[in-house]
């Protein structure tokens, strides 16, 4: 089983750090991983995005340009990526400053709202676990329990305190992800 | 029980320099290969192992002191990327030159120039043909994932020290930027004795050892050259390492290092689900280069594509080792784009199956 995957948004929305977590989180269950930033003179505010593959078998490319599933946060990357999903995989989005939605009807898309969610949570800071919640109840590749060992493993122990609130914010997205396209199954 | 761990190639690199028993990393920072200077700064190897970690003035600087470390008979070693690595060719003239084993790390860019920071692997012919003046050979290693980063450092050092050269880690953006798993070898200790030619202070008993590359005496100089060259001859013959995926049956041969490797191994994968009967041989040394390998399958092949981000470099000896036997064909591309697997299958088919593309 292969899980390619990537995730897109501003710069500062914590892309990277769901993606680290996300392959943290594979090791834990004894898989291989790679996770592939999009380098460059790139600052907070500018688009960040990172490839993060999964899977039981060695990881050829690290570098791929089709994905079983797409994480986006913003317009510009929702623009970009949407036709890279593969036929029949699954994109999740942020509906915060979307003005053109998601179109395609051969994927299933789901919509998690975490910004608005954060907001509510009074944590700007957990936005990104909230929409790691919704990738892992929209696709379960990874179990909650690995996610939290990958969270103490990739978080400084000074910041060790804060998984439960991370924890929280990761079941919260479980709970408000919804679905808004599943492609018909004949 | 030792366990995996998630990390950038660069840190890696760095990580098992600590590891490998390194004395002294001498640097200066240069995106995208940072990491490594950075990594050892917070990780603070003096309290570890004694490791001396300094960030030097210039590049020019920072190679110079390799020189002068590995001199003393320590493991020394700086890491750059392209535009630096320019800076340390003297340096490393020098040091092939004196016969002293050294290990430098490339994380290339794209130039020429400044050119950009992202990835590429356009110093394929500085490192494997010389890039200083003067008739030396560096041995290089070009690892194709996070593991390998961490693996040749020990590798490199060991080769530098049975061949008194300087050994290169030829890598590249992508991957000193990428994270995958990695598991570390045991610490080992630093060295507590150096070797006979180490310039360590001289004792009573024996004489002085004389560090140069210099030699006035035309004689002299050419009889040290064809010792160089027997030295490189002998590497030829037993330090050659490649890998070789899907080649039993393969009509068709991709031949890549590094991250084009990686998205070679993919390249095959697409182009097999398509019926092509396509393989792949990895170059792990790039000097010396796996000529016999290429030469033994040439007969059976229908062609070769190097693929490299680059005009066409590597390319050269392929073309070398096949002399004639088979179609070779370079595909690559530059200034830091990256090329995709599907583009590579498409290259592949459209120049030796389709005809449509000249190569």
């Amino acid at each position: 089983m292969t899980e390619e995957i990537i995730i897109a948004g501003f710069g500062g929305q914590g892309v990277l750090s769901m993606g680290k977590i996300l392959a943290y989180s594979g090791i834990m269950q004894d898989q291989e991983v790679s996770w592939m930033p999009s380098y460059g003179p790139e600052m907070r505010g500018g688009t960040a995005n990172v490839t993060v593959i999964l899977s039981d078998e060695r990881i050829s490319s690290p570098i791929i340009n089709k994905f079983d599933t797409a994480i986006i946060l913003n317009q510009q990357s929702l623009d970009k990526f949407e036709s890279s999903v593969k036929p029949g995989g699954v994109l999740i989005y942020d509906g915060n400053g979307i003005t053109r939605h998601p179109e395609r009807t051969d994927i299933s898309i789901y919509r998690v709202d975490a910004a608005e969610e954060a907001a509510t949570m009074k944590s700007a800071k957990i936005f990104n676990m909230i929409v790691l919640g919704g990738y892992l109840k929209a696709k379960p590749m990874v179990k909650l329990e690995n996610v939290i060992k990958g969270l103490v493993k990739s978080l400084p122990e000074r910041h060790h305190a804060l998984i439960p609130l991370n924890e929280k914010a990761i079941k919260r997205g479980m709970e408000i992800v919804r679905t808004v396209h599943e492609p018909s199954l004949n | 029980m030792k366990e995996y761990v998630l990390m950038k190639g660069n840190e890696a690199i760095a990580e098992a320099a600590i590891l490998a028993g390194a004395d002294a990393y001498f640097g200066y920072p240069i995106t995208p290969q940072s990491e490594v200077l950075e990594y050892l700064m917070a990780e603070k190897p003096h309290e570890r192992t004694g490791m001396v970690v300094l960030q030097a003035e210039s590049e020019v600087a920072a190679i110079n002191m390799v020189y002068g470390g590995a001199g003393c008979g320590r493991k020394v070693f700086t890491s750059s990327s392209s535009p630096g690595i320019s800076l340390k060719q003297e340096g490393l003239s020098y040091i092939a030159g004196a016969e002293l084993p050294c290990l430098v790390v490339n994380v290339v860019r794209a130039g020429p120039g400044l050119g950009t920071i992202q990835t590429a692997q356009s110093d394929y012919f500085q490192s494997v043909k010389g890039g200083g003046h003067g008739d030396y050979r560096l041995i290089v290693l070009a690892p194709a994932s996070v593991q390998e980063m961490a693996d040749f450092v020990g590798l490199g050092f060991d080769l530098a020290f049975k061949y008194r050269n300087p050994a290169m880690i030829l890598t590249d953006g992508a991957l000193g930027q990428m994270m995958e798993k990695v598991m570390f070898s045991e610490q080992q200790p630093r060295m507590t004795e150096f070797p006979e030619w180490a310039t360590t202070g001289k004792s009573p008993g024996r004489e002085r050892n004389i560090i140069t590359s210099l030699d006035l005496d035309s004689a002299q100089q050419e009889k040290f050259n064809l010792k160089l060259q027997a030295k490189y001859r002998k590497m030829e013959e037993e330090e050659v390492r490649y890998e070789l995926i899907d080649c039993q049956d393969a009509e068709y041969l991709l031949v890549a290092y590094g991250t084009s490797a990686r998205i070679c191994q993919k390249s095959v994968q697409l182009a097999r689900e398509k019926g092509i009967k396509v393989g792949l041989l990895r170059p792990i040394t790039l000097f010396p280069f796996p000529k016999k390998p290429l030469k033994d399958m040439a007969p059976n092949l229908k062609g070769i594509l190097s693929v490299e981000m680059s005009a066409g470099q590597m390319v050269e000896d392929v073309l070398l080792a096949v002399n004639g036997r088979v179609r070779v064909e370079h595909f690559g591309r530059m200034g830091g784009m990256i090329p995709s697997p599907d583009e590579i299958t498409g290259a592949l088919e459209n120049i030796f199956i389709k005809g449509t593309d000249h190569g």
